[in-house]
């Protein structure tokens, strides 16, 4: 439980922090943000990066306003930062209501919001967040600065579309509309452990109708991603418990479940429908 | 003016006298016990579950700056293995564990090499650098697979153990009903919130080896220790710091206790292991691990008339410091409070498997047999169309039966019920649960859909092994009261109870006693803390040591004050005149400085053990979406027969029901086909939290004080975690409405969500 040797960097800036980077990121140099899970690897020894960039003295990462339309969540932005409605409208609500099922209070307190991001867990709230709502990751090196739609982010378990160097300086959320629902629900077996399955749900109304619905499910696959087939079960129906079901099947016959040592496809699956059924149901109520 | 009557101790529920340095962060765990110039030990662990050891190299770690040494077994050639705390057992003995892995290693996490380094990181390092060559052979992972070779001529079921009486086949003919079951318990064990630690540490100059940081049973380790170095018992020392939590398997003397003493002796440096959690989870004892497959022979009436019990029971790679102890005792307590008049028989079939080792942990066997008895007596029930409780009203012994014998053992004794009265405790119960409302509002529920019910389990604990226990009480001329005990505090309130009891004998303050444990420089003798026994048995005897001490100070004060004994009390640490009011007085204290030394000793004795009871009633909520399960509310009810100080009795059972409910719900070692163990950190070994227990309600009766000791005290350990397994696993049957359903611990959502499913 004794991290093997690292050296450690304290860059002032983004621009050092990226110059570090580009300097030791080829000899396994990481960035540090809140640490809660690079640090727990490191202690296993599962990790053992050779250079640590600490990205927590640079003061300029860690804006969180609204800019055109858009939440801007910076790169040491913690968890426990959004306790509190960051925004207005339903935006701040829904990511209330999503970072009390993150870890625990300690944890949230020292967390990124952005460090989940890099990290993609495929059990994180923070990125089925992203997914769910097309959020835009904004990544910065010594060869410049570009902007990664969510469906192009996250490619597998823990990998995502940040290169060598990178530093994910930060996260846009659009803002949603002020008539526009959510529902959320995550299973897990105690109160803050990561879920086995979740689901994030959003949509609007119009002449009683669902318009523009969002399906989005994590912890059951390799990545957090809209589904597109329980989407198309809701667009233009009501919102029914009947709806709702066929909805919910959609969504769970459309994944290809995780397998593993202590959980099964066919229980992941049986859970997607589960917690899609009830974010369908709280988006309602 | 003096205080004339006596203050009564026993029985109040006192602030605890340990708390102080606890709470304000001055506690001294074995992580905060440093000696200059000390070195640190790192494990380097097997990563097979089994294999042949072809080579271990150890050239590159012992190169690393810092490091001192590097030994595997063959550096240590003169240290036998681990042995059995009760002393040899011939049949066993190929079976214990050597301090460091020879020939074979048996389960990831099996110790194959120690490293010894300036600091604990450099020991890490270097540790990583220690490479081996392994053969790999196929790991055995279930105790019902047929054993296999352990060593040249020697398989892996190191022994059958059977108790029983009667005629089994004459009883099973005579049933009116046979009921039959397959039940399993999961691999658990106790997860104190501090992991193992030992310190070694060696004073050449006057030939003196100390072990810091035992627990549990300090002088059986010194004896142990001594035993196995083939030193004198008077040359090892073992000294207990505070223990963040045993539950049996801390304090146990494991082969890294070995490896610091003999370090500290050969490198002539004290040295420090700090076991970190991942090895904790693979290393520090597990438990429970079962299959039984048990039938009844009924009478009509929902008579027990004989158990057939088949056990296959999971030790994993070796038998450690218990030897048997756990499966012996599974095989004895199984009937439980029940008659079964006919005919008993279990025969458990004790494998090795290529898994972390077995031993104790609360309430060993019993919360196995609890699991297993009460699912018997559920499906009985459930197949004679009959009441559950009257089923166990039906087969419970009853007071006029006391004190009940059965030719049964538990740790080495025949079992004999002391006292008891188990129906007037189960109608308490039921009658504190409203239990037909209780039962109407559960049904009100279910028919609006919702998945909710009841479950109940009624158990016989067993505490105070015996033979004897010796204490010592000493008053010094400030009239300080000191009772030196061979006991030990895993954080049960240890001190507290002894100065509550020795205050009330003696006459004075219980804040001005202190209490000494865990020292074996202080006392010669002493039974530790484990198997509940600590109050029973180290009570009693400092309640005979202040008695015998409170008639030396009378007999001392008469010829001080120049008065009759019979005229002479002590109140408050002053002896006074009780026929004179305002008559003159004398401090405890004062007594002592003229008297030289005020110091008495105390025994006692118990020719067999005491057997407290209870009941415990869960009242679940289960999730069919998600096969989740919540426990909403959890009662249990107990007869201590003499709570000394009931707050300390009400935190035992709450924290061992805690636990009852991560063995029930939550908690299992688990391995995957190559058996690599995938519980190794507290996100895959999931323990409860306070999210996941609901207040316990405990209701405590002192209807049965036990008649084998003087102050009628049983034992509080084990009770809260009993009947965990029994009672959650019958009100998950009870909620989604199919008995008999739950047939393994734990109920995981997965398990669940299936056996729902499959009904739909
Ligand atoms: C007990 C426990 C329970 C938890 N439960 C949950 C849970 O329920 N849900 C959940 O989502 N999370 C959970 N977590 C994880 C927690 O949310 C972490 O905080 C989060 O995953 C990572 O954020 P961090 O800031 O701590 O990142 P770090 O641990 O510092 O870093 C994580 C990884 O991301 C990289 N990284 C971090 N920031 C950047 C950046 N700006 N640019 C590029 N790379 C970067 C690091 O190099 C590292 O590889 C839990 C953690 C613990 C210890």
């Amino acid at each position: 439980m004794k991290p093997a040797p690292f050296q450690y960097h304290a860059p002032r800036t983004i621009e050092e922090a990226v110059a570090t980077l580009a300097r030791v990121a080829p000899d396994d140099g990481r960035v540090l943000a809140g640490g809660q899970s690079l640090v727990p690897t490191m202690a296993f020894r599962l990790a053992r990066p050779r250079h640590l960039v600490d990205i927590n003295g640079v003061a300029a990462l860690s804006r969180l306003v609204v800019e055109n339309g858009k939440l801007c969540i910076g790169a040491t932005v913690r968890h426990a930062a959004f306790e509190r409605p960051v925004a207005k409208g339903p935006l701040g609500e829904l990511l209330r209501e999503v970072v009390r099922h993150i870890a625990h209070k300690p944890i949230r307190a020292r967390g990124t919001f952005c460090g989940s991001i890099a990290h993609a867990d495929p059990a994180s709230e923070w990125c089925l967040v992203a997914a769910a709502l097309g959020a835009e990751m904004v990544a910065r090196s010594a060869r410049g600065e570009r902007v990664i739609p969510a469906k192009d982010f996250f490619s597998g378990i823990m990998t995502t579309a940040l290169q060598e160097g990178e530093l994910l300086t930060e996260v846009r959320l659009p803002l949603l509309s002020a008539d526009t629902r959510f529902g959320f629900c995550e299973f897990n077996r105690r109160a803050g452990d990561f879920a086995i399955a979740m689901a994030l749900v959003t949509f609007r109304l119009k002449n009683s109708a669902i318009i523009e619905p969002r399906v989005a499910i994590s912890g059951a696959e390799a990545t957090p991603r809209r589904i597109a087939q329980a989407e198309t079960a809701l667009d233009s129906h009501a919102p029914d418990a009947k709806t709702f079901a066929a909805a919910a099947d959609a969504a769970a016959k459309a994944i290809d479940p995780l397998d593993d040592e202590n959980t099964s496809a066919d229980y992941r699956r049986g859970l997607v429908r589960t917690v899609v059924l009830r974010a369908l149901e709280r988006a309602a109520t | 003016m003096n205080e004339t009557r006596a203050v009564k101790w026993i029985g109040q529920s006192v602030e605890r006298l340990e708390d102080p340095p606890l709470v304000t962060g001055r506690g001294r765990f074995a992580g905060d016990i440093n000696f200059p110039n000390q070195l640190h030990m790192r494990i380097v662990r097997s990563n097979h579950a089994h294999g042949r050891i072809l080579s271990i190299d150890t050239d590159a770690a012992r190169k690393l700056p810092g490091v001192v040494a590097v030994w595997t077994s063959a550096d240590i050639p003169e240290v036998p293995p681990i042995d059995f705390r009760e002393g040899p057992i011939e049949k066993l003995a190929p079976y214990r564990q050597p301090v460091l892995a020879t020939g074979m290693v048996r389960y990831v996490g099996d110790p194959v090499a120690a490293v010894f380094a300036e600091d604990a990181y450099v020991a890490e390092d270097a540790a990583d650098l220690v490479t081996m060559e392994i053969q790999e052979l196929p790991p055995l992972l279930s105790a019902k697979d047929a054993p296999a070779e352990f060593s040249p001529g020697r398989h892996t079921e190191a022994d059958i153990l059977r108790q029983g009486y009667g005629d089994i086949d004459a009883a099973f003919q005579k049933a009116h009903t046979i009921v039959e079951l397959q039940l399993s318990v999961g691999r658990h064990s106790g997860v104190p919130l501090e992991t193992r630690g030992a310190i070694g540490r060696y004073d050449a100059a006057r030939d003196m080896l100390q072990l810091h940081g035992a627990a549990k049973v300090p002088h059986r380790n010194q004896e142990l220790i001594a035993r196995m170095l083939k030193r004198k018992l008077t040359s090892v020392n073992v000294f207990e710091s505070h223990v963040g939590g045993g539950f049996g398997i801390r304090g146990e003397l494991y082969p890294e206790d070995i490896l610091v003493c003999v370090a500290a002796m050969r490198l002539g440096r004290p040295v420090k292991w700090i076991e970190d959690r991942r090895e904790h989870l693979i290393a520090a004892n597990h438990s429970r691990n079962q299959h039984h497959k048990v039938r009844a022979a009924v009478a009509a009436d929902g008579e027990i008339l004989a158990i057939d019990d088949l056990i296959f029971h999971d030790q994993g790679a070796y038998v450690r410091t218990h030897a048997t102890r756990v499966a012996m005792m599974t095989c004895g307590v199984l009937p439980g409070p029940y008659r079964v008049p006919l005919a008993y028989r279990a025969v458990c079939h004790f494998r090795l498997t290529n898994k972390t080792p077995a031993a104790t942990y609360r309430a060993p066997g019993r919360f196995e047999t609890s699991f297993v008895r009460e699912r018997l007596v559920d499906a009985i029930a459930h197949k004679l169309k009959l009441d559950p409780i009257e089923v166990r009203k039906r087969n419970a012994v009853t007071v006029a039966e006391m004190p009940f014998k059965r030719p049964l053992e538990a740790l080495g004794e025949e079992i004999h019920f002391d006292s008891g009265d188990y129906h007037k405790l189960l109608d308490r119960m039921l009658k504190e649960v409203e239990w037909e409302k209780l039962n109407a509002d559960l049904a009100r529920r279910r028919a609006n859909g919702e998945m909710v019910g009841v479950g109940f389990a009624m158990f016989v604990e067993k505490a105070g092994l015996g033979p004897k226990d010796g204490v010592n009480i000493l008053v010094d001329s400030t009239g300080a009261i000191e009772v030196v005990t061979g006991g030990a505090s895993l954080g049960q309130g240890f001190e507290t109870v002894m100065a509550q009891v020795a205050a009330e004998m003696l006459g004075v303050d219980y804040q001005r006693v202190s209490v000494i444990h865990g020292q074996t420089d202080r006392i010669s003798h002493g039974i530790g803390a484990h198997a509940s026994r600590a109050t029973v048995m180290t009570a009693s005897a400092t309640r005979v040591a202040a008695l015998n001490l409170r008639e030396k100070a009378l007999a001392a004060a008469a010829e001080l004050l120049q008065a009759p004994v019979s005229a002479l009390d002590i109140v408050n640490g002053e002896v006074v005149r009780t026929d004179r009011a305002g008559g003159p007085s004398i401090s405890l204290g004062q007594v002592a400085a003229a008297h030289g030394k005020l110091e008495a000793e105390g025994w006692h004795h118990a020719e067999h053990q005491v057997y407290p009871y209870g009941n415990h009633l869960a009242v679940v909520k289960v999730d069919p979406g998600t096969g989740g399960v919540t426990v909403e509310r959890y009662v249990i009810a107990y007869d201590i027969g003499r709570a000394i100080n009931p707050t300390l009795v009400k935190g035992q059972i709450a924290g061992g029901c805690a636990q009852g409910l991560g063995g029930a719900l939550l908690e299992e070692f688990t391995y995957n086909d190559n058996g690599d163990p995938l519980s190794v950190t507290f996100a895959d070994y999931l323990l409860p939290t306070v999210r996941e227990v609901p207040d316990i309600e405990i209701i405590l009766t002192e209807d049965a004080p036990s008649p084998l000791n003087p102050l009628g005290i049983k034992g509080a350990g084990e009770s809260g975690i009993n009947g965990v397994g029994a009672a959650i696993a019958s009100a998950i049957d009870n909620a989604i409405g199919i008995p008999g359903a739950v047939t393994q611990l734990p109920v995981t959502p997965q398990r669940l969500k299936a056996i729902i499913d499959a009904k739909r």
